[in-house]
């Protein structure tokens, strides 16, 4: 029998109940069972404790967007490696798309991952379950046996669904399970051989650009095939200012349409890629500085509701190549936070923003079926993350526990760190300096 | 390994001007290295004038050309420059067809150090392959073209001469013509022409035009750009044509090439808007008829086979540049 | 560090009107005779030579400039990128008796690299060698044939010529510096 937890003296933050003060935690039984404030005691003295002071504590995070490459690619990741990389970002739940080999699209190969996931993993798995068979987007892939299987969404992520006809009829199928769409919103018939963002850089380096007008374009059809179907809408991985625009008037207008953004879009230019940097190659591409501001723009008011890592691991030997056969792609569940607190550095994202974008506006989409998440409401799951706001450290990848080291910030200095990770009362990460006393 | 005692003197070292070990690109010269280049292969053109054409400066050194894309020319004047400077040279043709035979470039460029490279001449179809290979390997790395991206030694060939014709860059205007987006001949000279202080302008059907130029950038040198081609050559010292490939067309990027040649073709008429002693220049192979009009190509002010004779001295120069920058 | 001046502006003018005495008593046929200064120092000196020849015989023989960078041994561990200079003989070396020119002897090599690059460009008759100074120190079996002073040296001195034509001034300078160790 696991003793109580108390978390003590940190500073809580939870946007689900708009708390944000300096308080301590108890986790009774995987639970949260008590919250004081101040230096107030819990009601019983017979538990471990984790010191917080100076730490932020809030809801452990939630991605919506991550690739675990299990079952298929297990060289680039595994569901051990993947779900012990999100917990040293601080992620106790993740989503994780269905691009593996075989795809997600059969009750089957979901029951693979959710097992794998129970034995090997130690962080919450969500699978996400493929919109087409085979990810081919020709027939609609068994929805309903993929809901009844426990998907939270379905998606066809790394290929656009790119027949509005197969859009239509998901968004319209799904209605009846209320799952959200996720789209990868790229025309690919303009994008053929696109490496990186289209503009002056790519001119220079002499690659084929993705325009922003590819991302925009399936946006924009999206949002009219969500308005005609009334089905509910995800787009990955938000990039451009013009896609910001589109949602932003979408959801004026009352279309329900939700919409992430990762932190590397909103921290990294496309600049990245001078050099032929195959670590800064991500799809949709790392754009420029003015679609960076229009992103942290619609962070703020709410038209991007979340940050999702969109965490794709790759080999060092996939990597290591001419850049346009290099995969796309971008290791990021242990740097997410800590490139997400610049923003934060830099006053153009406050604090309580930023942990609600990471854990009770996600946790919005997903709904309750799999237990309120991003909360740390009494009564419910002890998914806890301690981060130090101004704490700088060097990216090492060889310290990271994905196998995926593939990030253009390797070796730069960050201001903001993890620190400890619990998941359903467990403390499944924690770094030395935190101190855990046993009673 | 010399067995030799060598004393050196006291005196301040001087730094040296160059500062590669690699040639990738032109973006990163400075006026002054480009300067050394020319002054270097002016030594071997009086080296390509004598009756024995070889001296033995870079003897013991093995260059080795390794051509992702069929070449004849720029692998024959790399070739040729090493065996004038007394370099064994030899060669490896990689087709694509090794590429997809899951043997990587860096596995192949492991094998050519292992051999004894000094210096490997690389051309690949991929923009930034040389750039990866310069990561790994500890040969000197020379570009003879990547992709879309970069042509060095040819920017530096044109460049040379120019400078034979015209001396000083400084206020030239230098148009290039035609397809601008794939050529790497083009972005080199773009960067090369702008560092010795060339104004350059671009004239090419907008479908052919890269994004972004025409504004101040820091990563990017400032160009001129004009889609009508008589407004472009309007008084210029430099013309440029660059080859047309003949697959835009299918790939929709063009209407047609009868329409190509109509709108864009470097005629006698239209080079009669430049200045009268505006040279003519064209990195080959010549599509003649299409890009330039036979008459131009051959004509008075064209410059193309010197072009050619240039490429042999400018490769000497640099081989023999890098050879000695080259770390024992 | 010590310098001492070993030849001075009168010293270096009357040994180079000597070497041309001894450059006409030795070639005959004073016609053949082609005089290629090597870069830098010797080019000014091959100069000299040329115009006290003139004065002697009353005959005007021509100059030519050599660089040997492209001949040298150790292009890879010279310190600074080597700037090839032109090479410029204004006649055919073909039946020539070459007075090759340079201001200090030391190893030999620059010599055999000299040699190289003239029998390149042609079949001369003979190549003889005229040095200001010869310091000893000779890695290769090469002597010169005229030599204006034999300053027998340490290896840790540095002979330093300064010329007119180069350095604003006429001088030979005998430099000791402390050892420096081999620096490759």
């Amino acid at each position: 029998m696991i003793k109580p937890l108390l978390i003590k003296g940190g500073r809580i933050i939870d946007p689900s109940q708009q708390i944000d003060e300096v308080g301590s935690l108890l986790v009774t039984k995987g639970k949260i069972s008590w919250l004081g404030k101040g230096e107030a005691a819990p009601p019983q003295s017979d538990h471990d404790v984790l010191n917080a002071r100076g730490l932020m504590v809030c809801p452990g995070f939630v991605d919506l967007h991550c690739h675990l490459r299990q079952p298929g690619f297990e060289e680039k990741e595994t569901i051990a490696t993947g779900t012990r990389a999100a917990a040293r970002g601080g992620f106790t739940t993740i989503c994780c798309m269905p691009n593996t080999n075989p795809p997600l699209d059969n009750q089957t190969a979901v029951e693979y991952v959710k097992s794998k996931a129970a034995s090997e993993g130690v962080v919450r798995v969500l699978p996400i379950g493929c919109i087409s068979k085979g990810r081919k987007g020709k027939e609609l892939a068994e929805i309903g046996d993929l809901a009844a299987a426990g998907v939270v969404a379905f998606s066809d992520d790394g290929e656009p669904a790119l027949s509005s006809y197969i859009m239509r009829q998901a968004l319209d199928y799904s209605r009846a399970f209320d799952l959200p769409i996720t789209d990868h919103c790229e025309d690919t018939v303009l994008t053929e051989g696109g490496q990186m963002n289209e503009g002056i850089i790519s001119t220079k380096l002499g690659l084929r650009g993705l325009p922003n007008a590819a991302e925009d374009i399936i946006v924009a059809r999206d949002l009219a095939l969500a308005q005609l179907t009334g089905g509910r809408l995800h787009i990955a991985h938000t990039t451009t200012e013009g896609a910001v625009d589109l949602i932003r008037r979408a959801k004026e207008k009352g279309i329900r349409v939700t919409a992430e953004v990762t932190p590397h879009h909103l921290t990294l230019t496309e600049e990245r890629v001078i050099g032929y940097n195959t670590n800064a190659k991500v799809n949709p591409p790392l754009r420029t500085e003015q679609d960076i501001q229009a992103l942290i723009q619609g962070l703020n008011d709410n038209t991007i509701d979340i940050i999702a890592t969109d965490h794709a691991p790759h080999t060092e030997a996939d990597k290591l190549c001419e850049f346009a056969l290099a995969p796309f792609g971008i290791s990021g569940f242990e740097t997410a936070l800590g490139s997400l607190m610049s923003l934060v550095h830099d006053e153009q994202l406050t604090l309580v923003t930023l942990i609600a974008k990471l854990t009770h506006e996600p946790a919005k989409i997903l709904g309750n079926k799999y237990g309120r998440l991003g909360t740390l409401a009494i009564g419910t799951e002890a998914d806890v993350t301690l981060f130090d706001p101004a704490l700088e450290w060097v990216v090492d990848t060889r310290a990271f526990a994905s196998k995926g080291k593939n990030t253009p910030l390797a070796g730069e200095r960050l201001k903001g760190k993890v620190m400890a990770t619990i998941y359903q009362g467990k403390l499944v990460y924690k770094v030395d300096s935190v101190k855990l006393k046993e009673s | 390994m010399r067995t030799t005692q060598q004393i050196k003197p006291m005196a301040p070292k001087p730094t040296s001007i160059w500062q590669h070990h690699h040639i990738l690109d032109v973006d990163d010269f400075t006026r002054e290295e480009i300067e050394l280049v020319f002054q270097t292969t002016q030594a071997m053109k009086e080296v390509l004038s004598r009756p024995i054409k070889r001296v033995p400066a870079l003897r013991g050194k093995t260059l080795i050309t390794l051509f992702y894309e069929p070449s004849t020319r720029t692998r024959l004047s790399f070739e040729l420059a090493a065996k004038n400077l007394g370099a064994d040279a030899a060669s490896l043709s990689a087709p694509a067809s090794s590429v997809a035979k899951g043997e990587s470039l860096i596995d192949t460029l492991s094998t050519l150090q292992a051999l004894g490279a000094d210096i490997v001449v690389m051309r690949h179809p991929q923009s930034g392959a040389p750039y990866i290979a310069a990561k790994y390997v500890e040969a000197s790395i020379v570009n003879a073209g990547d992709g879309w991206h970069a042509h060095p030694t040819q920017a530096l060939l044109d460049l040379y001469t120019i400078h034979e014709h015209k001396g000083n860059f400084k206020g030239l205007k230098a148009v290039l013509i035609g397809d601008i987006t794939h050529s790497r001949v083009a972005r080199s000279n773009i960067w090369g022409l702008t560092t010795m202080g060339a104004e350059v302008t671009l004239c090419c059907p907008p479908t052919l035009l890269p994004a972004g130029l025409g504004e101040q950038h820091h990563h990017f040198p400032l160009v001129s750009i004009e889609h009508d081609i008589e407004l472009a050559l309007d008084g210029a010292d430099v013309v440029m044509a660059l080859r047309l490939q003949l697959e835009r067309q299918q790939s929709g990027l063009l209407p047609s090439i009868r329409e190509y040649i109509q709108l864009y073709q470097l005629t006698e008429a239209r080079l009669a808007r430049a200045k009268p002693d505006a040279l003519v220049l064209h990195p080959g192979p010549v599509n003649e008829g299409i890009e330039i009009a036979s008459a131009v190509a051959h004509g008075p002010q064209s410059v193309i086979n010197e072009q050619v004779t240039n490429g042999v001295a400018v490769r000497m120069a640099l081989l023999y540049i890098l050879a000695g920058s080259q770390k024992q | 560090m010590s310098r001492k001046v070993i030849m001075t502006q009168d010293d270096i003018r009357r040994t180079l009107a000597r070497i041309a005495h001894e450059i006409i008593e030795r070639n005959k046929v004073i016609e053949h005779l082609l005089l290629v200064g090597m870069h830098t120092r010797g080019v000014p000196l091959a100069k000299r030579l040329a115009t006290d020849i003139e004065d002697f015989a009353k005959l005007k023989i021509p100059v030519g400039a050599l660089d040997i960078s492209l001949y040298r041994d150790d292009l890879s561990s010279l310190e600074l990128q080597p700037t090839v200079k032109s090479t410029d003989i204004p006649v055919s070396v073909d039946g020539k008796s070459i007075v090759l020119v340079d201001d200090v002897l030391y190893t030999g090599r620059s010599i055999r690299a000299a040699m190289d690059a003239l029998i390149d460009l042609g079949r001369p008759r003979s190549i003889q060698l005229a040095v200001l100074i010869d310091r000893g120190h000779r890695e290769l079996p090469i002597r010169a044939d005229y030599v204006g002073k034999n300053m027998p040296s340490s290896r840790h001195e540095e002979i330093q010529v300064k010329l007119q034509e180069s350095d604003g001034v006429d001088e030979v300078a005998i430099i000791s510096t402390p050892e420096v160790k081999e620096g490759q």
